[in-house]
């Protein structure tokens, strides 16, 4: 049921290194962030699409590739799933031919208006059911429920936990449904906090989780 | 060759710097990608955009009643106001530190942090390590960072698992007193707006 990027909770990961705190510890990072956000720019997938192609790289390659590594990869997979450049292409590592999308191309001089103007994820849509107070159990398993092993925003720890609806974050576009392009569906969004012992057994008192969950996730508990 | 059609990555160079450079010239030829917007991405994000941003704000926060009161409440306009809008910070919120409760943000299932504020996450923030752990046990990680809360403080950690992104607010350090905003700002670390810091004090 669970992909390998869900891994809230794990045990094994060792000490964290603080001292890992370059902007861009190779000069290949930056270049491959940069990539992936001028291929982004040529709007064929969604941010959670991107995120998908990212969880979808099989157990033994997300645990091998670093950061950017993934990025990479996931890029390379959507590029050819989308049928923007061929697997000849990238085996030959260039281009059969020229792009009909190249008119939809970042060039240097949008960049830093595209960087500045975002992009929302707030929708008009259905209002909230719930409301600050409320207590909600979430879905177990955490799983999508339109896609088998479908992207989803429920992380396994979370799963069938009981808690306190913190925040009303409004109405936002469902990633769930939006990673597959079977539209935005925007659900409300809440936050919501977990005792720490609720999720993990033993934990100090008071110590809470919050996670932002969106509506289908949950019920009144 | 390795020939996996469900990852079509497998046929890029095994070595990154060589598929990221093999990638970029299969899209510059292909006319999708100018070379030039990269560096331009690049250098936003190596020397434009990063925590000096959010420690302005968070300054200004411990230095303007009102301000600090708006942008718990909602610091979107305020924060378009002073140009720290834009991609990966749409949706902000601010959570203060008190005496009484800490807060630490990570993204279990990604890497979602604030880009506008903060620039582009730091590598420990991306890791397994600390992915897997903060959210388990973010007292032994916050102690991996040389912070040691006391045992009443009790710690909130907030998962960014939606498009919401957030910035802690850091305690105002004892015997700041009588400094202004941009030397409040110049003592207000990357770390303390994760909330895997505390602001030092000033130096005397």
């Amino acid at each position: 049921m669970s992909r390998v990027h869900d891994m809230g909770g794990r045990f094994g990961d060792g000490t964290v290194a603080p001292g890992e705190d370059a902007v861009f510890a190779a000069p290949w990072h930056g270049r491959a962030l940069a990539l992936t956000l001028a291929a982004g720019a040529l709007g064929h997938w969604t941010i959670d699409a991107s995120r998908h192609a990212r969880e979808s790289l099989s157990p033994r390659d997300y645990a091998r590739f670093s950061y950017y590594e993934k990025w990479l990869a996931a890029l390379a997979d959507m590029l050819v799933a989308r049928g923007i450049v061929t697997e000849d292409e990238l085996q030959a590592g260039h281009a059969a031919e020229q792009s009909s999308l190249s008119e939809r191309a970042l060039m240097a001089g949008s960049v830093a208006g595209v960087l500045k103007s975002g992009s929302v994820y707030d929708r008009a849509g259905p209002a909230p059911a719930l409301v600050v107070g409320a207590r909600v159990r979430t879905r177990r398993p955490a799983r999508n429920t339109m896609v088998e092993g479908g992207h989803t925003r429920l992380p396994g720890y979370a799963a069938g936990a009981t808690g306190t609806v913190v925040r009303l974050h409004g109405t936002h576009v469902f990633p769930d449904s939006n990673a597959h392009g079977l539209g935005e569906a925007p659900e409300p969004l809440y936050a919501v906090a977990f005792e720490a012992r609720e999720l993990w057994g033993a934990a100090a008192e008071g110590d809470e989780v919050i996670v932002d969950l969106w509506q289908s996730y949950l019920e009144p508990a | 060759m390795p020939h996996d059609h469900d990852h079509p990555h497998s046929l890029l160079p095994p070595d990154p710097a060589l598929r990221v450079k093999a990638l970029e010239t299969i899209l510059t030829e292909k006319g999708l990608v100018d070379p030039a917007a990269l560096d331009e991405i690049i250098d936003t994000y190596q020397n434009r955009i990063g925590p000096r941003n959010g420690a302005r704000v968070v300054a200004r926060m411990w230095c303007d009643p009102g301000f600090r009161e708006e942008m718990l409440k909602d610091p979107m306009p305020r924060l378009r106001e002073m140009g720290l809008y834009g991609r990966q910070g749409e949706h902000m919120v601010f959570v203060e530190n008190t005496r009484d409760v800490h807060n630490v943000v990570v993204c279990t299932l990604c890497s979602c942090y604030p880009w506008p504020l903060l620039g582009i996450p730091p590598g420990w923030y991306k890791s397994d390590a600390y992915r897997a752990r903060v959210v388990r046990e973010p007292r032994k990680v916050l102690a991996e960072f040389g912070v040691d809360l006391p045992g009443e403080t009790r710690v909130r950690v907030w998962d960014s698992t939606a498009e919401i992104r957030y910035l802690v607010v850091p305690q105002r350090p004892e015997g700041t007193d009588g400094m202004d905003e941009p030397d409040l700002a110049a003592l207000v670390t990357r770390d303390s707006m994760v909330g895997t810091g505390l602001v030092p004090g000033p130096t005397p």
